[in-house]
């Protein structure tokens, strides 16, 4: 496709919904992030204790990888090229040769083989996302939107970046755009999108995902208190990284969708979801204060006991309110 | 959460960097904050780090006295534990636990020491000692 001009990278809070942000306003459909992560539809909660990361189980604050690219994809009537490949030196091959073309190329990568990372924030997550804009030399300029400025990459390095295997495994996956609308109709788009992730919230049919799944991370903490003492501390802590330590925007996305209704309230002139924007973002303030809590769980002394019970019904009472959000959502008049 | 209440911790953990952070201005408007980070995040990410330096200096002391390999030690060195190992590598795990005993491990072809150097990120040399205790900090 042919771009709208030259490339220009922007702060992101989150990855996917960053890189796919940038590359709407690249080829010339201008939606922030926030409209981005809530037109996919990407907001969810699940908590899967037989899915272990790290030796820890799985909690996520939003769908899984590559949903914001594909709810975007079906939301929005996008059409992205997306390519696997079998051997790393096909893949390079074929980034170069986009990169010539003059595209600007979104990558699945690790974090952990990524050397411009903060040594201390080098997990092993495999479905960071990132675009590569140009190649210098033996050089990538990457535009990475959880970074304030473009960084630099060497080839060797992105490339093992690119085809670690394991969790998630990129397998080297590069995607761009192919078509992009020129506009959307927000009137059809924004309540639909809304509508479908209030009630993947609300009503799913699996206790461990959705409302659901934070009341039942809530039952889970409080049977920690017959749990070691070291794991349950590194379980709390592990909420906490969850929530806040990957790029969510503050408290679990829920800031970022509450940024979202804002946006489309003002779209469609509805009070309906600038009234739900103020109440999100009330339910992110109390994520924040139980993870405020969790925190002090951690880094408390040996003798000091903690309180499960009262970590277990914050995390109740915010299962609550978030829950009333949704509803809300689903009996307005969102138009 | 209102802009002027966004963490600028300045946690080590970001290196310098600022992680993008929505929150909202005195009109109620959202936008994106620049943060420096907030201490309950960094307390979280800085005991994640501690209990890989407790198990990698665990393995160190195994190692060295020669109740495992050193690959034991450079699995929880390069912040991955049995299960990212196996899948990292596309081996069993039970193949590679088998690896931790030294007798296992010095046994090993060269395709093999190759295999495991590779997914770790090190030369086949360095996955056959184990490093200096102070250059580690182990």
């Amino acid at each position: 496709m042919v771009p709208d001009q030259s490339f220009q990278h922007a702060h992101s809070a989150h990855c996917e919904s960053g890189v796919m942000s940038l590359m709407m306003h690249h080829y010339g459909l201008p939606l922030s992030e926030a409209m981005v992560f809530g037109l996919s539809g990407a907001l969810m909660f699940a908590y899967l204790p037989f899915v272990k990361l790290g030796g820890m189980p799985l909690i996520a604050y939003r769908s899984r990888p590559r949903a914001i690219i594909k709810g975007l994809q079906k939301n929005l009537g996008i059409k992205m090229k997306m390519q696997t490949f079998s051997h790393p030196a096909e893949g390079s091959k074929t980034l170069d040769s986009l990169l010539e073309q003059g595209e600007i190329v979104g990558a699945q990568t690790s974090v952990f083989w990524l050397p411009y990372f903060p040594e201390e924030m080098r997990f092993h997550f495999n479905a960071h996302n990132l675009i590569i804009y140009k190649k210098e030399g033996d050089e990538y300029l990457i535009s990475d939107p959880v970074f304030e400025t473009p960084v630099r990459c060497e080839t060797q390095a992105l490339q093992k970046a690119r085809f670690v295997k394991g969790v998630m495994a990129p397998k080297g996956l590069l995607y761009y755009p192919v078509h992009v609308p020129e506009s959307i109709n927000f009137a059809v788009v924004i309540p639909k999108a809304i509508r479908k992730n209030a009630k993947a919230m609300l009503k799913t049919p699996v206790p461990i995902a959705g409302i659901r799944g934070i009341r039942y991370l809530a039952k889970a903490i409080g049977k920690l208190e017959q749990k070691d003492r070291r794991y349950a501390k590194l379980f709390l802590g592990h909420i906490v990284r969850m929530q806040e330590e990957i790029g969510t925007g503050g408290a679990g996305f829920r800031f970022i969708y509450a940024s979202f209704l804002q946006e489309a309230g003002k779209l469609l002139d509805n009070p309906l979801l600038s009234e739900t924007s103020e109440m999100m973002t009330l339910v992110g303030d109390q994520w924040r204060e139980f993870a405020l809590m969790l925190a002090k769980a951690i880094r408390s002394k040996e003798s000091q006991t903690t309180d499960f019970l009262a970590l277990k019904t914050k995390l109740e009472s915010v299962a609550d309110a978030e829950a009333a959000v949704y509803r809300k959502l689903l009996e307005g008049n969102l138009v | 959460m209102d802009n002027s209440k966004v963490p600028q911790h300045n946690i080590s953990t970001y290196a310098n960097n600022k992680k993008a952070i929505y929150a909202t201005d005195e009109n109620g408007k959202y936008g994106i904050i620049a943060s420096s980070g907030w201490d309950v995040e960094e307390a979280a990410t800085k005991q994640a780090l501690k209990e890989l330096e407790r198990l990698s200096s665990l393995a160190y002391d195994q190692a060295l006295s020669g109740q495992a390999s050193p690959l034991y030690f450079h699995m929880y060195d390069r912040r991955m534990d049995l299960q990212t190992l196996a899948q990292a590598t596309g081996m069993f795990q039970w193949r590679i636990k088998r690896h931790f005993r030294p007798t296992a491990f010095d046994k090993l072809s060269a395709k093999m020491f190759a295999r495991y150097a590779d997914t770790l990120g090190i030369s086949i040399q360095e996955l056959r000692e184990l490093p200096d205790r102070r250059a580690n900090g182990a």
